[in-house]
């Protein structure tokens, strides 16, 4: 190997400035965790021992389960980014389909659109769209379904632009020869969509699902808007309700983070090869 | 033969259609309504503007008045330029040491990368307990260090301070891994000529890594800077409403404090056109200081 070095001062120092900052990485997630099995007074005194021994305890947890409706949470967290992700690949990949294989009049005025799209901030479309729902009646009702279909849909839309052009991208470079022979067998377009398409697309979709979930799961902005009554907060809006209510509850609001925190990290180390090419396949959007 | 299967246009339509109608009904539509509000008077949320502003401007002189629009314009551009040199800077110094070692490099690629997948109210959350005045994790650190007082994090002056670095730190790993692979890409056969002629180490990066860099670095910029545009959760979850004493807002938890707290909610909309036009702005701004160059 060319790059492969013996051991150098240089080399010495290289390796203690990326320690350093691993270390600045995980060592917040740990100090998290340590405290939150820890009594309050026991953190502010010395946050660095580790909860070992009397300084054991598990009541913060039992208090953010009682507080907090933590399941609750994950339901709707869980339920919008998933609609949100399997919604955005089916109809982006739909549409990206026809970009890619379909010549028609006005596809240049299609493709500036969706550049266009992706342009929009959350901010600039978010007063006028909670408007707009609220006047169909979806906004804001005592139904738990209705709210969860009203963040929903401006996240679908937020990610659509996004998904259609990395898929048009793939899509485009699949051969047509495949197409071309179900065609010969007598499909026609929907079914060499569902049956040719598709498949061969799942690396695409993978990318872009993953994208699009974590964008929605991680948003607080546009789901403070819509989801408003306690029993409907997604995870971002319970955390953010109870840091302003119970922020000085330490034990607690430790426990909590961790609560939240530790299921993520666990599937970003089974899927982080997926969820890198994701994430930085996602960075062009808007 | 290909044209001979999509002769037939009707299918692109219907499968185009539901994609378009997102977009148009849920971006388009409410973007120009949300120009039109910033004209209307509308003090509640979800309800129907029915009259005009008067003067139909009237929110567009008082942003001209209003110092909180200032502060928050002036907070986002200190919060490009932190992004921009400290996300952009550090993970270029990162990407170049990673790439001369040995062992670790993927070790180093997880590391890096995770704070980018947990969510930033949750990392607000954390941080909040970080900065703690009495006594979080920094004041604990720096009191076995020695220091005898402890340090109000989120005091006036170095409020920004403490708003902005968890929002540097938490997307390093993101330009990082960008920077990695656009370091793979450069041959081994470069580095090798160059070590045979003699060139040191920091030659080798300053003479072939760099330079070749150049457009992933650019692309990174671009990214940072408009990113910057969108910071929202974690300041609004460490400084609700600006605090202290307004002076930590940023246009995007201002917009959200007049619409949400407030309740006045043209003025948010008003504040929304101006994130908008910021951001085409510095969008063609940065375009042009970081034009791709071809090699």
């Amino acid at each position: 190997m060319t790059k492969k070095k013996k051991f150098s001062p240089g080399l010495i120092v290289v390796y203690v400035v990326l320690i350093i900052w691993a270390l600045t990485t995980i060592y917040p997630i740990l100090w998290v965790i340590q405290n939150s099995f820890k009594a309050k007074d026991k953190i502010l005194a010395n946050s660095f021992a580790l909860p070992l021994g009397d300084l054991f305890t598990t009541a913060n947890f039992r208090k953010a389960f009682e507080t907090t409706d933590i399941f609750g949470a994950y339901k709707s967290s869980l339920f919008i980014s998933t609609m949100v992700a399997l919604m955005v690949v089916l109809l982006a990949g739909m549409g990206a389909y026809a970009l890619a294989r379909y010549k028609f009049p006005g596809s240049n005025l299609v493709n500036s659109l969706i550049i266009g799209a992706m342009m929009f901030p959350a901010f600039a479309t978010v007063i006028s769209v909670y408007q707009m729902e609220f006047k169909w009646g979806i906004a804001s009702t005592g139904s738990w379904f209705l709210n969860m279909v009203s963040v929903i849909l401006p996240q679908i839309a937020g990610n659509m632009a996004f998904a259609m052009v990395v898929l048009t991208g793939y899509i485009k470079g699949l051969p047509i020869e495949l197409e071309e022979a179900a065609y010969m067998e007598g499909c026609n377009a929907f079914q060499i969509y569902f049956k040719v398409i598709m498949p061969l697309t799942k690396p695409s979709f993978a990318t872009v699902a993953i994208f699009s979930f974590l964008w929605s799961y991680n948003d607080l902005f546009t789901q403070s808007f819509f989801l408003r009554r306690p029993d409907m907060y997604s995870i971002t809006q319970m955390l953010n309700n109870i840091s302003a209510k119970e922020g000085t509850d330490y034990g607690m609001m430790a426990a909590v983070v961790a609560l939240i925190i530790v299921p993520v990290i666990i599937v970003y180390c089974c899927l982080q090869k997926q969820i890198i090419k994701g994430m930085i396949a996602g960075a062009v959007k808007g | 033969m290909g044209a001979n299967i999509y002769r037939n246009k009707k299918p692109a339509f219907v499968f185009l259609f539901p994609a378009f109608l997102f977009m148009v009904v849920l971006l388009y539509y409410p973007f120009f309504k949300t120009i039109l509000n910033s004209f209307m008077h509308l003090k509640q949320l979800g309800a129907t503007a029915t009259e005009f502003n008067s003067p139909w401007y009237a929110n567009y002189e008082e942003m001209l008045h209003d110092p909180n629009v200032w502060t928050s314009v002036k907070n986002t551009i200190i919060m490009m330029v932190v992004t921009l040199v400290g996300q952009v800077g550090i993970a270029i110094v990162l990407a170049l040491m990673v790439d001369n070692i040995g062992r670790g490099k993927q070790f180093f690629r997880t590391v890096f990368f995770f704070p980018i997948v947990i969510s930033a109210t949750a990392l607000g959350l954390m941080f909040n307990l970080i900065f703690l005045y009495d006594k979080g994790m920094v004041n604990q650190l720096l009191e076995l260090l020695g220091k005898q007082n402890l340090t109000d994090w989120k005091a006036e002056g170095i409020a920004l301070f403490t708003m902005m670095a968890p929002v540097m730190w938490q997307y390093v790993g993101f330009y990082f891994v960008i920077l990695v692979t656009g370091l793979n890409n450069i041959s081994d056969e470069l580095y090798e000529a160059a070590r045979i002629d003699g060139a040191t180490a920091l030659q080798r990066v300053r003479y072939i890594s760099v330079p070749l860099l150049h457009n992933v670095i650019c692309t990174c910029s671009i990214l940072a800077v408009t990113g910057a545009l969108k910071v929202f959760d974690l300041p609004w979850v460490m400084f609700p409403k600006g605090m202290p004493l307004k002076s930590t807002f940023l246009t995007g938890t201002y917009m959200y404090y007049h619409t949400m707290e407030t309740k006045n909610v043209d003025y948010g909309a008003a504040l929304a056109v101006l994130i908008v036009v910021l951001g085409v702005v510095l969008a063609k701004v940065v375009n042009a200081i970081f034009r791709e160059k071809d090699y």
